[in-house]
């Protein structure tokens, strides 16, 4: 049985919704003009010759069928899903003890946790170049009793370079996850465990069966923030790379290697390729993990919310 | 569903966001009188000229805007490509110059405008396209040369090399005395390429860069292109650039500070080092313990033992699109390298490429004078002065060089594959 709609309430719907429009109209404008319009730009680009001084004269496919032929492509998107899969190895494990240990009360809890918060306030290039210089191996922390096994070439050597970059990146992020798990931890109903220790669950049983279960969607924030932040990740590796992507191409990542395919050899058609190729795989990475994780179901486990 | 827009939209943002980097700063346009002039933020002795300039035309002022080196490049280009580019500009010369001046961006010098006649001929060569000036010099010549530290030298009882064999000799005997014998900053890539730059000089002659910078592509394939990456990675092999050199970058001035602390021996590095030292060690220079040579002679090789290369100079250009060009040739013409500038270039330890110093630099007192004299000298009396092979060649084959280049040295590649590698870039 339907009930007839009131021109009462259809005005109130309607006002909703053309509230719903107004709040989200000058975001949408701000997207839509710094964010849409420039990526159809660089679309549109991706089938120009341009050297970024004269004019813009059409290529075809040109630039396309360069990119995906070029090895040196398929290695830079290879070095960008060993960054992305190896940084969440590394910092989810990290970030989630952190997050733990803070979301429990305690004075030196807090300033520990101020302490280690210091990283993500710092800019990628402060970072990069102070990390340079600590990893020196001659004058930098190598130099000090006991450090004197990091007095090796661990931004020089080919093998070694990527997983540097990865430490220093984790160590610039870590304290962020840490702060999105410690927020999801206090979330979860002090009843939950009260009722767990009354069953005689364990530390452990707790942390497997309570903490990780209702931090699912915590999770799946922190991965897709994680995935799609180290695809497009550029500015510290640039630096800790003296902007080269070395040694060698050991660390040319995709934004890097689009970067200097723009910036430096000038080819703007070329570059514009391999921006497209980053949107499409951040793209279809956000969609896949939020499809895959259940995130656009995703509703409040908790009692009364 | 909204959430999904969401995600959606941040991954789109986030990429948008990196696919604008580098593109910010347009240039800052003035609606008043005057014209606009960009140049690196450590040329202070420029700034002297332009600050002559205003001081003389208060009502035609030049606005200086100083940038730093890594981003200018692109700020340049950017700014060109938006028709937004400074009235008048500093730059490198060579291939980064003609793809400006292919573009119809850059205003033709001529005789009637400014009288080149008084720069060093070599030089202004770096900024001449199809016999058409297009920037005069307007810094310090900048050779590269072998620097070294006379004390480590003399505790190992070393004399300074004049061939490649006596370099050789000399690297394992201070390797046997625990120093690195050469500092090598290989992570900026670009300081290794000075090595492969003198050794193919030494071993094939000017003329092999020479057919390579043309676009011939059997250039590349020449057979001293080979011999001189050999020579490096025996040079690598024997242990001459430390364990450690790949991870030194050179802004960071830890490959100059191996030199002046005597942890290393020897140093090949532009003019630039100098002044670099001075301030950094400035007990160490007037002490006498810094030493320099021209790159050592390969036995049996065919390049003339007086060919130098580097950066000649730096050079300013006019814009084609400049609203006053008078003004702009004006202060190029009774600005740039006038005798107070040289004299100010000569004071901060800098030889600026102008005819006929040869008076000037036995009038001065200072410590420096050895060092200006030397510089001076090897740049009259040599053939040749090539280009850094990265300014010369086209902007789109300089990252592949400086690549191949970084993965000769790490011997990630052969000898032969680099020639190779490279003929297919060109």
């Amino acid at each position: 049985m339907t009930v007839p709609r009131t021109s009462y309430q259809d005005a109130r719907a309607w006002r909703r919704r053309s509230a719903g429009a107004a709040m989200a109209a000058p975001a949408l404008l701000l997207f839509g003009l710094f964010g849409v319009v420039p990526l159809l730009g660089v679309m549109v680009l991706s089938f120009a010759d341009w050297d970024g001084l004269g004019e813009p004269g059409w290529a075809g496919q040109a630039n396309w069928a360069a990119v995906l032929t070029d090895p040196g492509t398929w290695d830079a998107l290879a070095l960008t899903i060993k960054v992305m899969v190896v940084s969440w190895l590394v910092q989810t494990p990290i970030a989630l003890a952190l997050g733990l240990f803070q979301a429990a009360t305690g004075r030196l809890r807090a300033m520990l946790a101020i302490l280690w918060f210091l990283p993500l306030l710092l800019s990628a290039v402060a970072i990069g170049l102070a990390w340079q210089a600590l990893l020196d191996p001659t004058f930098g922390l190598g130099a000090t009793p006991g450090l004197g096994w990091l007095a090796r070439p661990l931004l020089g050597d080919p093998d070694l370079a990527l997983y540097t970059v990865i430490f220093v990146i984790a160590w610039q992020f870590i304290p962020f996850h840490a702060l999105l798990y410690q927020a999801g931890i206090r979330q979860i109903p002090v009843s939950l465990y009260e009722a767990a220790a009354i069953d005689g669950a364990s530390r452990t049983d707790r942390f497997w069966r309570i903490t990780l279960p209702q931090l699912r969607y915590t999770i799946v924030t922190s991965t897709t923030l994680m995935l799609v932040g180290s695809l497009t990740y550029f500015d510290l590796i640039f630096v800790l790379s003296g902007g080269t992507g070395g040694p060698g191409t050991a660390t040319r990542v995709l934004p890097l290697a689009m970067y200097i395919t723009g910036f430096q050899a000038h080819d703007m058609g070329r570059a514009s390729a391999i921006a497209t190729i980053l949107v499409l795989t951040g793209l279809a990475l956000s969609l896949v993990t939020t499809k895959w994780s259940g995130f656009t179901r995703m509703n409040s486990q908790q009692e009364g919310s | 569903m909204n959430r999904r827009i969401a995600l959606i939209a941040s991954a789109l943002l986030a990429a948008a966001v990196v696919t604008g980097c580098g593109s910010s700063g347009p240039a800052q346009t003035s609606a008043e009188a005057g014209l606009t002039m960009w140049a690196l933020s450590d040329q202070t002795t420029l700034k002297a000229s332009v600050d002559a300039y205003n001081a003389d035309h208060p009502d035609n002022k030049i606005t200086l805007q100083l940038y730093a080196n890594d981003d200018y490049k692109q700020k340049l280009r950017v700014a060109f490509g938006a028709g937004q580019g400074p009235d008048i500009f500093f730059s490198w010369g060579g291939g980064a110059l003609n793809d400006y001046v292919k573009s119809g961006k850059v205003a033709e010098i001529t005789a009637s405008d400014v009288d080149t006649s008084k720069f060093t001929p070599s030089v202004l060569k770096t900024a001449t396209f199809g016999d058409k000036v297009y920037g005069v010099p307007a810094n310090g010549l900048a050779p590269v040369v072998l620097y070294y530290n006379k004390e480590v030298l003399e505790k190992a009882g070393v004399q300074p090399p004049k061939t490649l064999d006596d370099l050789k000799a000399a690297v394992a005997t201070l390797k046997g005395r625990g120093v690195t014998p050469i500092s090598l900053a290989a992570n900026s890539k670009w300081p290794t390429l000075m090595w492969h730059e003198y050794l193919l000089d030494r071993a094939g002659g000017a003329e092999v860069f020479d057919r390579i910078g043309a676009g011939t592509t059997s250039g590349w394939l020449d057979p001293s292109v080979t011999e001189a990456n050999r020579l490096l990675q025996e040079l690598v092999d024997l242990g001459a650039f430390g364990d450690n050199a790949s991870s030194l970058s050179y802004d960071q001035g830890a490959a100059t500070a191996l030199l002046y602390t005597g942890k290393a021996a020897f140093e090949l590095m532009g003019t630039w080092e100098y002044a670099n030292i001075v301030k950094a060690a400035p007990d160490f220079v007037s002490s006498g313990k810094l030493g320099y040579l021209a790159f050592p002679t390969i036995t049996g090789g065919q390049g003339d033992p007086g060919a130098i290369v580097g950066n000649p100079s730096n050079y300013l250009s006019v814009n084609a699109a400049t609203k006053d060009k008078a003004t702009a040739m004006a202060y190029l013409k009774d600005y740039v390298l006038n005798d107070s500038q040289v004299d100010a270039y000569l004071a901060a330890g800098s030889v600026p490429p102008v005819n006929g110093l040869e008076n000037k630099l036995s009038a001065i007192t200072t410590p420096d004078k050895a060092w200006l004299q030397f510089v001076y000298g090897l740049v009259q009396k040599a053939p040749t002065f090539q280009l850094s092979w990265d300014q010369a060649l086209p902007s789109e084959q300089a990252d592949p060089l400086l690549t191949n280049v970084d993965e000769s040295f790490l011997k990630k590649i052969t000898p032969e594959q680099f020639g190779q590698n490279m003929s297919k870039v060109s």
